[in-house]
């Protein structure tokens, strides 16, 4: 046992019980900035994890090898770190439309990262479903929070349900995995999992399995809740599974793919093109109409879920180079996460007291805060994949990526131009967004958006982020290859 | 900070700056437009003005330059600019034309600070690809240039048909850039892994010394090929551009139509045709006829539209026809001259559409029919458009003639594009006056409709933008070894890169490709 391994983990729950406590004696006014101390102190931590007395900082396995924590890990939870600090922020200022129980709404956020950060260091299937359980299960109260909207308890209500198929598929396909080969952790795994690659039983374990993270990453044909959840959701829920669930979903399947299962990934290689190529054109497609808001990048992150499968399918080669794929999943995430929270501020500060989040209810946004007209249209921008943003370098990096193995794979040069399709479709719906925030035709509510202070600074953050990453990859790159190194 | 990081980063700093002037300062925002191009132009001049002295670097580039915080240097990316004869006409002719457009941009009268902003970042865009010494700035710019132009037409555009334009043209000119990304990515990728970079001028060597194989050209010449083409309007994908600048503000026009669109051309001079040589010389006749395409079916259509801007925009088109026929020669004269019409009608594209811009505001349409008698009250602008159809038309003088004259003497060098060659010089020659003298003669003679009887022509301080324009093209026609001498330096070594058979042994599919011909 190594628990100081484990002290990051440990401080998130902490902290979780804390804002629980506090609850307890805080007075009901003040217990709004609750959310800001949360948010602090996950900050902190995030900072903290670039010094060296952090857990971090140190590599090795606790629990019998159970949990692990090297590149991928690290890289993986200062993502979940961010994420949770700026959805935490975005809570606040969410606050006043969730009717009791506000202290309890930022304890599940940070009960949920923890789920988050076990999910990034699971190195066995206990961990594995103990920690999408973790985080599915805190969704599901997290969904339907504002309880008095039905949309909400809708979302929720779908979203226990496929949760609950998918984890039982899960834990089905474990059950048939370690029947077959008696093993349950990823690197014992590995040294075997050669031998059963043509075992049928063995192989429908890895499927279900399969199934359930494709559920967490919102790919085809698991897809499904993706919209109406989105959509049903308070919004920082949504940010939260926007970027939290689906990147802890990525981590599961880089580790369970090239960690766990790596020979029999590489006879996978056509079923990933296909399900990356559908999904990019199913997300593309079905946001195309969409009205709403929520629910249009509900659809646009099924699209993201299948440019971020293109670094996967590439990866899954195993062939020359083909880290880069994974490399390229990383970056784009980090771009991701800058692009969606920046979308999701916009969206719950504007959309305030409109009843129904629709496109047209950002019009005249312009006149009412410049500075959130052009976050939004620089979110837009960033998911379209246009430089100078972060969303364009990682496209470049996925396409590079996929190209790289089109030498070993034909089905990668047409993945390449589904790709293409897709990003040509998205331009639609993105454009069609920035165009209600300055050409809309009917006179709008020109009230100014009064921004708190913290909310600024998460604004300037997230557009600091989406050029960062767009005009100055280096750093992160190095950080993203040292990540998938530990993946073999 | 050399002069090249200047030129391109003054008006994207500029762009920046602005987004910080409240929107009420409308006059600012142009004054600080209007200074920056102008600004941008001095220092083009001023590098032009000391090309011949400047010091080479080992691959012939002069004032290179580097901007080390951007770009990603473990993917070879690195931001380096430079100019050799090739770019350093364009990369003049870019600057002179965004002063002109910023100059012309009177007519626009809302959202100035949007506009301003948008017009500073596409020029900024345009003269960082053009100066890009490597392949991902040169597309990251031109993409960069490309969205505002795409947001500039659905906004300040005008006519009817103003959405389906932008609609067309942003599908179009996106695919056409995605293309050629992939492309552009395909080609980084053939370099081992060790060595890979994105420097134009390593590539170069590298590709010099170990050709492409034969496989990776088919797979990447015509991707490059069809991208490239699309965003040239290369017929048959040539239908988004006329509707495209017909409904676009003329400053867009004026630089897309101008100088973005060379982007296309450039690239296939400077990167597709000489790393893929023996696929390129096996598409020349292809080229060759596409060329014809534009030349005398978009010649035809120009000839038959009966608005006047449509009618520019088809025109401009036509002479994309020119270029092509000078690329497909692939000999010295043939490829020096589509570089000199390059740069020829960037300024004639600018001065056209410009022109027309300034009638449409003064009369609000621009249908032939309506108009008339113009040149009796509107003199100077009168004078300049006579002048722009001429050169249009190709009269010695002005610099086209120069291009469009060294075209045909290289493409009639080679045999097989000798029928090409001919009709084409009907197209150019024959359908080119045509058109244009109709359209002098519909729009600035005859009888005026009494309608127009209170035009007021352009006052001395806008005369400026087409009068720079005007003087281009005849300095440059009168003197065209100012051009001419250094563009042929490069294009003697490309022309030597793809016609060069490579010392390598080739794979026999290569051979019979070769010998078929």
């Amino acid at each position: 046992m190594n628990l100081s391994l484990m002290s990051l983990e440990i401080s998130v729950v902490a902290l979780g019980i804390v804002v629980l406590l506090a609850d307890l004696w805080l007075p009901v006014q003040r217990k709004r900035a609750l959310g800001y101390f949360a948010a602090a102190a996950l900050g902190l931590l995030f900072l903290n994890s670039f010094t060296g007395n952090c857990s971090c900082a140190s590599v090795g396995e606790a629990f019998g090898g159970m949990f692990i924590q090297d590149g991928l890990a690290v890289f993986f939870k200062r993502l979940f770190l961010l994420a949770g600090a700026l959805v935490l922020i975005l809570a606040v200022e969410f606050s006043d439309r969730i009717a009791a129980g506000i202290s309890e709404y930022y304890s599940l956020i940070v009960f949920a990262l923890a789920g988050m950060l076990f999910a990034a260091s699971s190195n066995d299937f206990a961990m594995l479903f103990v920690s999408i359980e973790f985080i599915t299960i805190t969704f599901y109260v997290l969904t339907s929070f504002t309880r008095s909207k039905v949309a909400a308890l809708e979302a929720g209500v779908k979203y226990l349900i496929l949760g609950a198929l998918s984890s039982a598929f899960m834990i089905y396909g474990i059950a048939l995995v370690w029947g077959t080969t008696g093993k349950f952790n990823f690197s014992e795994l590995a040294a075997v999992s050669a031998n059963f690659a043509t075992n049928k039983l063995f192989l429908f374990g890895v499927l279900f399995i399969l199934v359930g993270l494709g559920f967490k990453i919102a790919a085809f044909p698991f897809q499904m809740w993706t919209p109406d959840v989105y959509q049903g959701a308070p919004t920082p829920t949504t940010a939260f599974l926007a970027i939290g669930s689906k990147a802890a979903g990525f981590v599961l399947l880089l580790r369970f793919l090239f960690g766990a299962i790596p020979e029999v990934t590489a006879q996978w290689t056509n079923l990933l093109i296909v399900i990356s190529a559908i999904t990019i054109l199913y997300g593309n497609l079905c946001a195309l109409p969409q009205r709403n808001l929520k629910r249009l990048l509900g659809y646009s992150s099924i699209a993201h879920a299948g440019y971020l499968l293109l670094g996967v399918a590439a990866m899954s080669t195993l062939g020359v180079n083909a880290a880069t794929g994974g490399s390229a999943v990383l970056y784009y995430l980090g771009g991701y996460l800058f692009t969606t929270i920046a979308a999701f501020l916009v969206i719950a500060l504007v959309l305030r007291h409109v009843e129904s989040e629709d496109v047209a209810g950002l019009a005249g946004l312009q006149q009412r805060s410049p500075l959130l007209a052009a976050t939004m249209t620089l979110a837009m921008v960033s998911l379209a994949g246009i430089p100078p943003l972060a969303g364009f370098f990682g496209k470049f990096l996925l396409l590079k990526a996929v190209i790289e193995q089109g030498a070993t794979n034909g089905g990668f040069y047409c993945l390449a131009f589904v790709a293409l399709a897709g990003v040509i479709i998205s331009f639609f719906y993105y454009f069609s967004v920035i165009r209600a925030i300055y050409w809309s035709k009917e006179t709008p509510v020109i009230t100014p958006i009064v921004m708190s202070r913290p909310i600024q600074f998460a604004v300037w953050l997230t557009i600091a982020g989406m050029l960062y990453l767009g005009l100055f990859p280096d750093a992160v790159l190095k950080l993203t290859s040292e990540a998938v190194a530990v993946l073999k | 900070m050399t002069i090249l990081t200047l030129i391109f980063l003054l008006p994207l700093l500029a762009a920046i700056a602005l987004a910080f002037v409240p929107r009420n300062f409308a006059v600012v925002m142009r004054a600080v437009a209007v200074g920056v191009t102008f600004a941008t132009m001095l220092l083009g001049i001023l590098m032009f003005w000391q090309f011949n002295g400047a010091a080479a670097d080992a691959s012939g580039y002069k004032f290179v330059s580097t901007i080390p915080w951007l770009g990603a240097e473990s993917l070879g990316i690195v931001c380096k600019l430079g100019v050799d004869g090739l770019n350093v006409g364009l990369v003049l002719m870019g600057a002179i034309v965004a002063f002109a457009a910023a100059c012309c941009s009177f007519e626009i009268k809302s959202r100035e600070k949007e506009f301003y902003i948008l017009l500073l970042t596409m020029t900024g865009g345009i003269l960082g690809a053009f100066m890009s010494l490597d392949l991902f700035f040169f597309y990251f710019f031109h993409e960069l240039a490309l969205v505002p132009t795409f947001i500039m037409i659905g906004v300040w555009g005008r006519g009817e048909r103003k959405n389906f334009a932008t609609f067309q043209i942003t599908i179009y000119l996106s695919i056409g850039a995605l293309l050629a990304l992939i492309g552009l990515i395909a080609l980084y990728l053939q370099l081992p892994a060790d060595v890979r970079t994105f420097d134009i001028p390593t590539l170069t060597k590298y590709f010099t010394e170990n050709p492409m194989t034969v496989s990776a050209q088919k797979f990447i010449f015509p991707l490059l090929l069809l991208g490239f083409g699309i965003l040239v309007s290369l017929w048959p994908f040539h239908s988004w551009a006329a509707l495209g600048y017909g409904s676009a503000p003329s400053a867009t026009a004026m630089l897309h139509a101008g100088v973005l669109k060379k982007f296309g051309l450039y690239g296939l001079i400077r990167i597709a045709i000489p790393f893929a040589p023996e696929v390129a010389r096996a598409h020349l006749q292809l080229i060759a006829w596409l060329a014809l395409g534009n030349l005398l079916y978009v010649g035809w259509v120009a000839m038959k539209q009966k608005n006047l801007n449509l009618l520019i925009g088809n025109s401009s088109v036509a002479h994309m026809g020119m270029i092509f026929l000078g690329i497909a020669s692939l000999n010295l004269i043939g490829v020096t001259g589509a570089v000199v019409i390059m740069i020829a009608h960037g300024f004639l594209a600018a001065l056209t559409f410009g022109l027309s811009g300034y009638i449409y505001n003064q009369t609000g349409t621009l249908e032939m029919n309506e108009l008339g008698g113009l040149a009796k009250k509107l003199r100077f602008v009168g004078v300049a458009f006579v002048m722009a159809a001429m050169a249009g038309c190709g009269l010695p003088g002005f610099l086209n003639f120069v291009g469009e004259v060294s075209v045909f003497f290289g493409a009639w060098q080679v045999p097989a594009l000798r029928l090409v060659t001919v009709l084409a010089v009907w197209g150019a020659l024959i359908i080119g006056a045509v058109y244009m003298l109709r359209a002098v003669r519909a729009a600035l003679h005859g009888d005026m409709p009494e309608k127009w009887a209170n035009l007021s022509d352009v006052n001395l301080w806008r005369q400026l933008p087409y009068a720079l324009l005007i003087a281009s093209l005849l300095v440059f026609g009168f003197f065209p070894r100012l051009l001419t001498d250094k563009i042929k330096p490069v294009t003697e070594q490309i022309v030597n890169m793809a016609t060069v058979k490579p010392a390598t042994p080739v794979t026999p599919a290569a051979v019979v490709m070769v010998e078929s011909k």
